[in-house]
């Protein structure tokens, strides 16, 4: 039987996947180790050594990036997780218009990040944009959300955060959809409240959704480019670069080794912190 | 256990039976405050995009959610569809293409390695195989090799080239949800196929791809919208005025359109229709797919 299961199976089986896999996304991460360290124009290169990464975190320019990405990614992952527990708590209980209300929250899902961008970088705008105006009509004189240097980079992450609560949302409802009632039902008869439904079997319960949505937003906000670009291009200055944007910078003045270096910093940075919290984030799930 | 928890359970809703009203109430109280909420959080927003899209040149650089002073909704929208030769409609050519090869070519290839990973869970070099596809669900494509890839393969600023680069990057994702489903199937059916004298390739094409439907319409839906709404990869490596994407397309009428914002609001709305619809006819299936793919249990 074994050997019918390795030809039944047979891993020839892979390598139409595994081929454009390996060609189109394996192959080139493993070149950029190579290319980062050389003065490239594409067609010829002189190897430098580690100079693109020296060049790379001893320009403000190209380092603030790290802090910011950090920042970004942080903020962004909070806020889906915690927006994403209370929204997806809420709408998994007994509420007069849920199937409207989960439609609305899923719905900036559909619509394309720079379409998005565009239309919030408007409604953004110092003195006609309408969140602004808005605030006016009550006495409040808003800042201006993406050119004052020191809230620029949180408007962009609250715009994110915008577009992607649904999917936090919806991981959430799974999540808590597979809580057994029956603990719902034994909190009851010791007279527990809604609160501490909330509390002390929502919350914990729901550790498998909520690590995926940590996971998923966390390693999409260290990626994120094209909201930032479609924003801000970076700026004030540099203030809202991201990692993701001075690599696409580098790239578009024909730095290539540079930009090339940019990217196996942004993967290194990514797989340091992604795969120990996955690891952490998998052990402390609660085990029933 | 159960069956006595739920009769005390109902014993104890009728003791709270008087309190039942005042909680009803306080229910549609916090109903009209979230509808209310979610109208001016996710409405407003789509309907500032819509009114301005069908205004003048210069009610629209108002920025305001007035109602328009007087409807233009057929000079906007054809003017976007005239602008710089009709690159909007050569973009929606590209941007259909590119989703239907790349996600046709993704489900061929992804399907099958999803089964035979999951068959061979455990075996020897299967542990390997799966760490590389997880690796691929975390780590950023390396943006300028695989442009060097793609020249060398003469690639790139191709459309083949682009289709397989989606393809080639979603495959992680299509790959796990594709083994995760496998698991579902019972390996008797394998077993009874191949009794009958079916071979790998037939039991797969014949038998097992007709039972993984359900992920493989979940996955059409959900990087329909992914591959569509792309504006990365096709701004790194499918550059070129012939070229333009929907995404790029609206990208670059950003600076051309600098002045007339209500060009560029009927550009968003019609390059987010083909996702709205799809959403209209697919939303159980989105929601389904998201959980499906998010939770692996």
């Amino acid at each position: 039987m074994i050997r019918l299961t390795v030809k039944t199976y047979s891993y020839w089986f892979l390598l139409p996947a595994f081929l454009i896999y390996f060609v189109f996304y394996l192959l080139p991460t493993v070149l950029s180790l190579f290319f980062s360290m050389t003065r490239w124009t594409l067609t010829d290169w002189d190897f430098i050594g580690f100079d693109n990464y020296r060049t790379f975190f001893s320009e403000t320019s190209l380092n603030i990036g790290f802090r910011n990405t950090l920042i970004y990614a942080v903020v962004t992952c909070v806020f889906k997780v915690v927006l994403g527990l209370f929204l997806g708590a809420y709408l998994s209980s007994r509420v007069p218009f849920k199937n409207y209300l989960r439609s609305v929250v899923f719905f900036p899902t559909l619509l394309s990040t720079i379409a998005v961008g565009i239309a919030f970088s408007m409604m953004m705008h110092p003195s006609q944009g309408i969140i602004n105006t808005s605030l006016a009509a009550i006495g409040i004189t808003g800042p201006d959300w993406l050119g004052n240097t020191k809230i620029a980079l949180l408007s962009v992450a609250f715009v994110d955060v915008w577009k992607g609560v649904g999917i936090a949302t919806v991981i959430y409802i799974a999540g808590i959809s597979a809580i057994s009632p029956e603990y719902y039902e034994a909190l009851k008869i010791d007279g527990g409240s809604a609160r501490n439904a909330f509390w002390n079997i929502t919350v914990p319960l729901s550790r498998p959704a909520m690590n995926s949505v940590i996971i998923l937003s966390f390693i999409g906000g260290l990626r994120s480019f094209d909201l930032i670009w479609a924003m801000t291009k970076g700026g004030p200055g540099f203030t809202t670069d991201l990692i993701a944007s001075i690599i696409y910078k580098q790239y578009q003045a024909g730095f290539y080794g540079l930009a090339t270096a940019g990217n196996v910093i942004l993967f290194i940075g990514v797989s340091l912190l992604a795969f120990p919290l996955y690891k952490y984030l998998a052990r402390s799930e609660v085990h029933l | 256990m159960s069956a006595s928890t739920s009769t005390s359970v109902s014993g104890a809703m009728s003791a709270s039976e008087s309190g039942r009203f005042s909680a009803g109430a306080k229910r549609w109280a916090v109903g009209a405050v979230s509808l209310l909420l979610s109208t001016v959080i996710f409405w407003i927003p789509f309907y500032f995009v819509l009114i301005n899209s069908v205004k003048n040149k210069t009610d629209a650089a108002d920025m305001s959610m007035a109602w328009p002073s007087s409807f233009h909704i057929v000079d906007n929208y054809v003017s976007v569809l005239q602008a710089s030769d009709y690159m909007l409609l050569e973009a929606f050519r590209n941007s259909l293409l590119l989703t239907i090869l790349s996600i046709g070519l993704l489900i061929a290839v992804s399907s099958l390695a999803g089964f035979v990973l999951q068959r061979r869970e455990g075996g020897r070099g299967s542990s390997f195989l799966n760490f590389l596809v997880l690796a691929g669900l975390m780590i950023p494509p390396a943006i300028v090799p695989t442009i060097w890839v793609l020249d060398l393969l003469k690639l790139f600023k191709t459309l083949a080239g682009i289709t397989l680069i989606e393809a080639a990057l979603h495959f992680p994702f299509a790959a796990i949800l594709y083994k995760a489903f496998s698991a579902t199937l019972p390996r008797e059916i394998d077993e009874s196929a191949l009794i009958d004298g079916c071979g790998g390739v037939r039991l797969f094409y014949s038998i097992v791809f007709p039972l993984l439907k359900p992920v493989t319409s979940t996955i059409i839906v959900l990087e329909s919208i992914n591959v569509f709404n792309d504006f990365v990869n096709p701004l790194y490596f499918f550059p070129g005025a012939g070229n333009a994407t929907v995404q790029l397309t609206l990208y670059n009428f950003m600076s051309q359109f600098t002045t007339s914002w209500n060009l560029l609001f009927a550009d968003i709305v019609l390059i987010s229709l083909p996702m709205l619809i799809l959403f209209i006819f697919f939303n159980k299936r989105i929601v389904s797919g998201m959980t499906a793919g998010a939770v692996k249990g």
